[in-house]
């Protein structure tokens, strides 16, 4: 029972921190793309406009919620619901710190990528119950390329499941505390994998340049077309919690996680997976859209036959190498 | 940390109950707050599919590309593949040089399998 209160009120802790972290990461974004564009960003609301979000929220809020015609209005209504319960329910097993962990899984590894992968039925739950033609399209693409960056994605989580020998999250944490982050040692399948890791990451969570279930200049707003209010509100979050818990588990299995010297553990980890975050604004913001057939040749023809070499290097390593993993 | 596996199922999955639970009650909060704030004056021209202000024309589920149901298989193919490795990814320091050539033999096939479907054409999308 101590366990359970214990991973509850951290449970609640960490979906309420990260609630908050991407209300100010969209101020953040907002005001970081203004500054790429040599504008200001948002100046109105509270001091350099930090309260942005909340304001965008509340006017979302009081917006009228419109089901169209024939729209199948259940699943309308559950699509947004399960997007952000998923994307929320993978930070369930992420550890912040050695205790910041709400549920501490021995298959920490497995929750995360199952999870990320899930998020394609919400997608398509959207896309088909809209009953709108760039909906369905932009969900026919959205799970095309989720699914398939599924693969790389997979590849390249088992690089430091092999390292480590363990698809515990805080395991893995554990073991590079011990040696040494992934990243940084062994380079070779480490470095590439994180890399891979990153753009599986931006095409899960349909970012640009992958953002083709939206490509708001040929698909309107693709899956999202018909959503008002609260309910467009949920997809947007869930859209920015992925991502955010995405960098999480990036830092953790390739950046050491809470690894770090002097400052606490909790503070290295944020740091990783803030600058992670930042990271994907910027690729967001400098480049431009991939085209759904570019994106799709890129993940089988490149990215998948690079993971599966990656996963041969490292099992390599962790066997032969000298003074490599015990 | 590794005293998890000693915890009964109900301590180390309850807390993701505890998350889900309170995942749908955000949901359920603001689907509240929405149509508490929110003006209700439904129209027919609001519930019309948007389809750029112009009448909607034939059913939305229009047919689609083929290329999306191969892409499916192909995807339930190797991402199950890929799942079968995580087992042995955990024990295979343990399992040594054998564990590694079994796994190169299935590895083999995958890649076999992906080379195969690149030349039978199922990796070309531009058409």
């Amino acid at each position: 029972m101590n366990a359970l209160a214990h991973g509850a009120s951290y449970g609640a802790l960490i979906i309420l921190t990260l609630l908050t972290t991407v209300a100010m990461g969209v101020w953040f974004e907002r005001k970081f793309a203004g500054r790429m564009q040599s504008r200001l960003g948002p100046t109105m609301v509270g001091p350099v406009g930090l309260l942005q979000s909340v304001a965008d929220v509340v006017k979302l809020l009081n917006k009228e919620d419109i089901i169209p015609r024939d729209a199948d209005r259940g699943l309308f209504t559950l699509a947004p619901v399960l997007a952000a319960l998923l994307s929320l329910g993978a930070a369930a097993v992420v550890p912040f710190s050695s205790t910041v962990v709400a549920a501490d899984l021995d298959i920490g590894v497995i929750w995360v990528v199952a999870l990320g992968g899930l998020t394609v039925i919400a997608t398509f739950a959207a896309g088909w119950s809209s009953n709108n033609k760039f909906a369905l399209l932009g969900a026919m693409r959205g799970i095309a390329q989720s699914v398939s960056y599924g693969v790389p994605l997979v590849l390249s989580v088992l690089v430091p499941v092999i390292l480590a020998g363990t698809m515990s999250l805080s395991g893995i944490v554990a073991w590079q505390t011990r040696h040494h982050w992934f990243a940084l040692w062994p380079v070779i399948p480490g470095l590439p994998a994180l890399g891979l890791f990153f753009l599986a990451m931006l095409a899960e969570s349909n970012r640009i340049p992958f953002d083709i279930p939206e490509a708001e200049s040929e698909l309107v707003a693709g899956v999202t077309t018909e959503y008002t209010g609260a309910k467009f509100v949920l997809f947007y979050m869930a859209e920015y919690v992925h991502t955010l818990v995405g960098s999480a588990v990036a830092s953790v299995l390739f950046l050491g996680g809470w690894d770090g010297p002097i400052a606490p553990g909790l503070h290295w980890m944020v740091a990783k997976t803030l600058a992670l975050f930042v990271a994907v604004y910027w690729v967001r913001w400098s480049l431009l859209r991939y085209r759904s057939d570019q994106l799709m040749a890129l993940c089988w023809r490149r990215l998948t036959p690079l993971g599966v070499g990656l996963v041969l290097l490292a099992s390599a390593w962790a066997l032969f190498a000298p003074g490599g993993p015990a | 940390m590794n005293d998890a596996s000693q915890l009964s199922l109900t301590q180390s999955y309850g807390p993701i109950f505890m998350i889900v639970a309170f995942s749908l009650f955000i949901a359920v909060t603001m689907f509240t707050l929405a149509s508490l704030l929110g003006p209700k004056n439904p129209t027919p021209e609001k519930a019309i599919p948007y389809e750029c202000g112009s009448e909607s024309t034939g059913a939305a589920h229009v047919k689609q590309s083929v290329k999306f149901y191969l892409t499916a298989i192909l995807f339930v193919v190797f991402d199950i593949e890929a799942i079968f490795l995580y087992p042995w990814a955990v024990l295979f320091q343990r399992l040594g040089v054998t564990g590694l050539v079994e796994m190169l033999v299935f590895l083999t096939v995958l890649t076999a399998a992906l080379v195969y479907c690149w030349k039978k054409g199922a990796l070309e999308w531009q058409t």
